[in-house]
This record gives C-alpha cells, structure tokens and sequence, in this order.
C-alpha cells in the first residue's frame, strides 16, 4: 500500500516537473541567464514554479505537522539543524555549478530518464557516482573530513 | 542557446504539483521530498527498511512524463545542449553537491523554505548565485 502511495507521490512530483517546464533544461538555463534580461531571452518561468510550490508546501505543511503522525510511519522526520557550518554553503555551491553547466538538478534529471534520451542517462549516473562519493566522504574518519555529522544525508 | 517562451500559469500550476507531492509525502511518510537525498538513499549504506519507497517515488519521477506522453500524444519539450564530457562534470557536481549540502532544490528551495528553514535558505541563496555565474560565464564570458 505504501509503496504504491510512494509511487502515485512521485508520479505528481513528477507531472509538476513536466507541466512547470522544469524538466527542459534548456528553461532552466533561460532562467538561470540573468545576462540575457537584456536582450530579451531571459525566462522568468521558474520563479513562478518557486512560488506556486513554496506556497502550496507552505500551507500544506503547516496542517500536516499537526497531526499527531504520518500515515505510515511513526512519526514526522524533519530536520532540526540551525546551525550554518561550510558544507551548507559549500554543497550548494557545487551543486549550483553542476545546476548551472547543464540545466539539470536532481529532480528533473530523474525525470528526464522517461524521455529517453542518452544525455540523462549520462547526467543521472555522473550524479549517482556524485552521490555516492559525497556520503563516502562524510563516512571517512573524522580527522579527516571538514564537519560533522558523519552521513551527510543526517540533516 | 535557444529561447524559451514564459509559461507562468504552465509554471505556477506545476510548482503547485511540486507542492502537493511534497505535502502528500509528508502526510504518507513524515520524509521531507528532497530528490537528492532521495536518490542518494537508494544507493549503500542503507539505514532504514524505506528502500522500496524510495524506488517508487524516483519510478514515479520517470513515469511522469511517459504518462504526458500517452495522455497527449508526444513528450512535452526538453532540450538538452550540453555535450558529454559537460554532461558528466555537471552530474557529479550535482549529486556531490546536493548530497554535500544535505538537499537540492526541492529538499532545501521547496520544503525547506516552506519551514522557514534558516540552513535552506542559505542553502537556496548560494546554489541560485553560483548556477547564475556559472550560465553567465558560460554564456557571456568570452
């Protein structure tokens, strides 16, 4: 039951990918492309997909949170970290690079696998290889790692 | 490069989807939507029994826009410009980064802004500003 809520979850995560004009990277870069404001080329388009989502999360939530739990698990994870160290300013800044290079962020890379072309295949394993290696980073011993927590994925 | 036509209500609409899915899975499972972190977790070590979870979500991801195209007819536009080598750099960069930084732009830009998160918002303002530079280099740089 679960697994199939996941699925029907990330097949409308998914469809907004596919409707906001996210999944073309080609928009993505448009938006990025603040020099080309002044000739006309630059897409404000993703902006609109911020807010449309912000909102909506925003509100959604709010109410969710309230609930004494989750439908099917014990209770809510949500981070609690407040704290800004250098791998919060340092990973999105990496990120931001890669983003920025070929249009692409997790989400819509995975979505464009279902398109089919070779690019996203080539995208997405990169970014597997990406991800991997950032939390074997995290794992190696302390002293040799820039901060703490040890997974980087325990926010 | 190849211009773009502005789409706000296409735009608006599919954010709100974004929305919707990140407060469904909130509602379902208590996880944050963050993509990154949930791919990163279908790869060892694995701490938790939600693998199969996680599976379905990224196989809806990839079904989205199989659905569009059943549903109207053909795939929606996607244009990808970058070469291999480009294409490669940028993929690891990008899942280094986000998994380094503990989110991406769904996990920090949507639900972490939506809690009014401190760390995500640094997070956003940073990963905005560099990909800026980066396409302005890219770009107009020469």
């Amino acid at each position: 039951m679960t697994i199939t809520v996941q699925f029907a979850i990330g097949l409308i995560f998914g469809l907004g990918l596919v409707v906001s004009g996210m999944s073309n990277p080609a928009k993505v870069l448009n938006f990025l492309d603040l020099g080309g404001i002044p000739g006309g080329t630059w897409d404000a388009s993703l902006a609109f997909v911020m807010a449309g989502a912000v909102a909506v999360t925003f509100i959604g939530f709010s109410r969710v949170l309230k609930l004494p739990r989750p439908v099917f698990a014990e209770r809510f994870y949500v981070p609690t970290r407040k704290d800004i160290d250098l791998r919060i300013v340092a990973g999105p800044a990496i990120f931001g690079i890669g983003w920025g290079l070929a249009g692409f962020c997790p989400g819509p890379a995975l979505t464009a696998l279902g398109f089919g072309s070779a690019s996203a295949f080539i995208f997405v394993a990169a970014m597997c290889v990406g991800m991997v290696l950032a939390r074997f980073v995290g794992r190696l011993p302390s002293s040799t790692r820039l901060v703490t927590p040890a997974d980087p994925l325990e926010t | 490069m190849i211009t773009t036509p502005f789409t706000p209500m296409a735009s608006l609409l599919g954010g709100a989807l974004i929305g919707l899915s990140a407060v469904l899975l909130m509602w379902a499972t208590g996880r944050i939507a963050g993509v990154s972190g949930i791919a990163a977790r279908l790869f060892p070590p694995y701490e938790d029994g939600e693998l199969a979870g996680r599976f379905a979500f990224v196989a809806g991801l990839v079904i989205a826009p199989v659905l569009v195209r059943i549903v109207t007819g053909s795939f929606p536009e996607q244009t990808i410009l970058a070469a291999t080598p480009v294409l490669i750099i940028a993929g690891l960069l990008t899942g280094f980064g986000a998994v380094w930084g503990s989110g991406c732009t769904s996990g920090h830009g949507v639900c972490g802004l939506s809690r009014l998160s401190v760390r995500s918002l640094v997070a956003t303002i940073t990963f905005m500003a560099t990909g800026i530079v980066t396409v302005f280099l890219m770009r107009h740089w020469s």
